[in-house]
């Protein structure tokens, strides 16, 4: 299982102890009225017998680049793949409500288990019943896998319970700068079943490629996973490949240059 | 003078062991009229035999849906049976809110197994005086269930309880090896059959006295809602059962022809 909870925290013999002192310990308690630490896009895409789903490691802090080897894809019961958008530490709590769902499931121990479709209803109603309580789980996910009847399956949810379905879907920056890409691949439902898998994950990889030229919030390490029915091949230390900044000479508008 | 003290409560044991107010318990499910439950490869069914109080009033509910995918069959106390189906339609959909799926019927039979095992345990509560047939599919196929007010809940291939429900059982055990390949019509007449063994000799099956429910897989392995026959609708199966008052010893001989309407 990927662990979203590694010890991140700045080492003490280096930064010296925590001031508890900047954590107000006092005061009413305050719901989440934006986002603090994020993670930016998580792109997928559905293929003739499954899924391709991408997100970078980066968790930033406003403009910086604070946490380079945060994982951003979780697996649930060797069927599903789950990637995080939005607040880092809003996906650690989703992360073990995840996880103690799992042991609850489990320990039935009776052949019956939650597949990807099940999993996007719970989420979505977690984050519904959040954002009803005027604190909500600031989130963006894709849910990856496979639905009732073993076909591939492909959903999206966010902080105000918001859900809907598409071949190709992406969260944050990727669903303007990646998005319109892989929708030339995948047009449409009927396009899924010509796609073979290793066009899939060359598209995202793609993707991955652009949203790091043009995202300033995103970074050249990421995670990647394919979903089919046989199992999960989750990798979550690649890094992108032919990276070519010649684009950026021609560039203008943006700098210190005049012209 | 010789009154039994160990049977005023559900928490005691008697020096033999016992605990009469679970047994008494189990002794009101004997009261209830008689209901059956039989599962093939691809259906489950419940057959019931309803009771009226009185010539002029109606008939007590026997069988009840809980969901599209299974329903039960109840023998004794009604009422408790009610706070349990409602207690499982609570289950069902809160399963199919939450997570978009049918409820496991293993886990909602457990759920009330355990629910049920609680009451002997607790001082000041009573068993549930109701035993229950729960029949319905999810993935892994057709399932029948036996739940008991002592708590104990087990899977079945074929099972009958009630009043006069021992002879039900010997029909089911004598034909026990045809119902896995049996299509939906034989499951149904085995059924009755079943259920017209356990008649006594002045009474018979009638539109009015019998309720079956069907559930199933259909064609291309799509689910067959759970499927209640009440009042006139029962008649198409009554009447396809050929012969009239069974035989008692009750070998599946007769009527076999009477079986072969669809396939």
């Amino acid at each position: 299982m990927t662990n979203l909870e590694g010890n991140q925290q700045p080492r003490d013999d280096i930064y010296g102890p925590y001031d508890a002192s900047f954590l107000q310990s006092s005061g009413p308690n305050q719901h989440t009225q934006s986002p603090v630490v994020t993670g930016t896009s998580v792109i997928a895409v559905k293929f003739k017998n499954g899924v391709v789903i991408a997100a970078d490691n980066l968790a930033s802090y406003g403009s910086l680049a604070r946490f380079t080897d945060v994982k951003r894809l979780r697996t649930f019961n060797e069927t599903t793949v789950i990637g995080f958008g939005g607040d880092v530490s809003d996906m650690q709590y989703l992360d073990r409500v995840l996880s103690s769902l799992d042991i609850k499931e489990s320990y039935a121990d009776d052949g019956h288990h939650l597949n990807a479709k099940n999993l996007h209803t719970y989420l979505a109603k977690v984050l519904y019943k959040r954002r009803s309580d005027f604190n909500p789980l600031w989130n963006q996910l894709l849910v990856a896998g496979t639905d009732d009847e073993g076909k591939p399956f492909l959903s999206f949810a966010d902080l105000l319970g918001t859900t809907f379905s598409a071949p190709t879907l992406a969260t944050g920056f990727g669903a303007h700068l990646a998005q319109p890409l892989l929708r030339r691949l995948v047009p449409d439902e009927s396009a899924v079943e010509e796609i073979t898998q290793e066009a899939a994950v060359a598209a995202v990889k793609d993707c991955m490629k652009v949203l790091f030229y043009r995202d300033a919030r995103s970074l050249d390490a990421y995670s990647i996973a394919v979903v089919t029915k046989d199992g999960i091949d989750l990798r979550e230390d690649e890094k992108l490949e032919a990276q070519s900044w010649a684009f950026a000479e021609s560039i203008r508008g943006y700098g210190t240059q005049v012209n | 003078m010789f009154r039994n003290n160990y049977d005023n409560d559900s928490v005691t044991f008697s020096p033999q062991g016992r605990i009469f107010q679970v047994e008494y318990a189990q002794e009101a499910v004997k009261q209830g009229s008689v209901v059956v439950g039989l599962v093939s490869k691809t259906h489950a069914v419940l057959v019931a035999l309803k009771r009226n109080a009185e010539e002029l009033s109606s008939y007590q509910k026997k069988i009840i849906g809980i969901d599209d995918h299974f329903g039960i069959a109840l023998a004794g106390l009604a009422s408790d049976a009610r706070v349990l189906s409602n207690f499982m339609k609570q289950q069902a959909l809160s399963s199919k809110l939450t997570y978009g799926r049918a409820i496991p019927l293993e886990r909602i039979v457990a759920s009330i197994g355990d629910r049920a095992q609680t009451n002997t345990q607790h001082y000041g509560k009573r068993p549930y005086g109701v035993g229950l047939l729960i029949a319905g599919i999810d993935v892994t196929g057709p399932h029948l269930y036996e739940f008991q007010p002592s708590g104990m809940t087990q899977e079945m291939v074929a099972c009958a309880i009630g009043a006069r429900s021992q002879t039900a059982r010997t029909y089911l055990e004598r034909n026990l090896d045809e119902f896995a390949g049996a299509n939906k019509e034989q499951l149904v007449q085995h059924g009755l059959k079943a259920l017209k063994n356990s008649l006594p000799q002045d009474k018979e099956l009638t539109i009015d006295n019998t309720t079956i429910a069907v559930i199933g897989v259909g064609k291309e392995g799509k689910m067959e809602n759970f499927k209640l026959y009440d009042g006139q609708d029962v008649s198409v199966w009554l009447e396809m059962d050929s012969g009239g008052k069974s035989d008692g010893a009750g070998r599946a001989t007769e009527g076999e022809a009477a079986m072969e309407i669809d396939s």
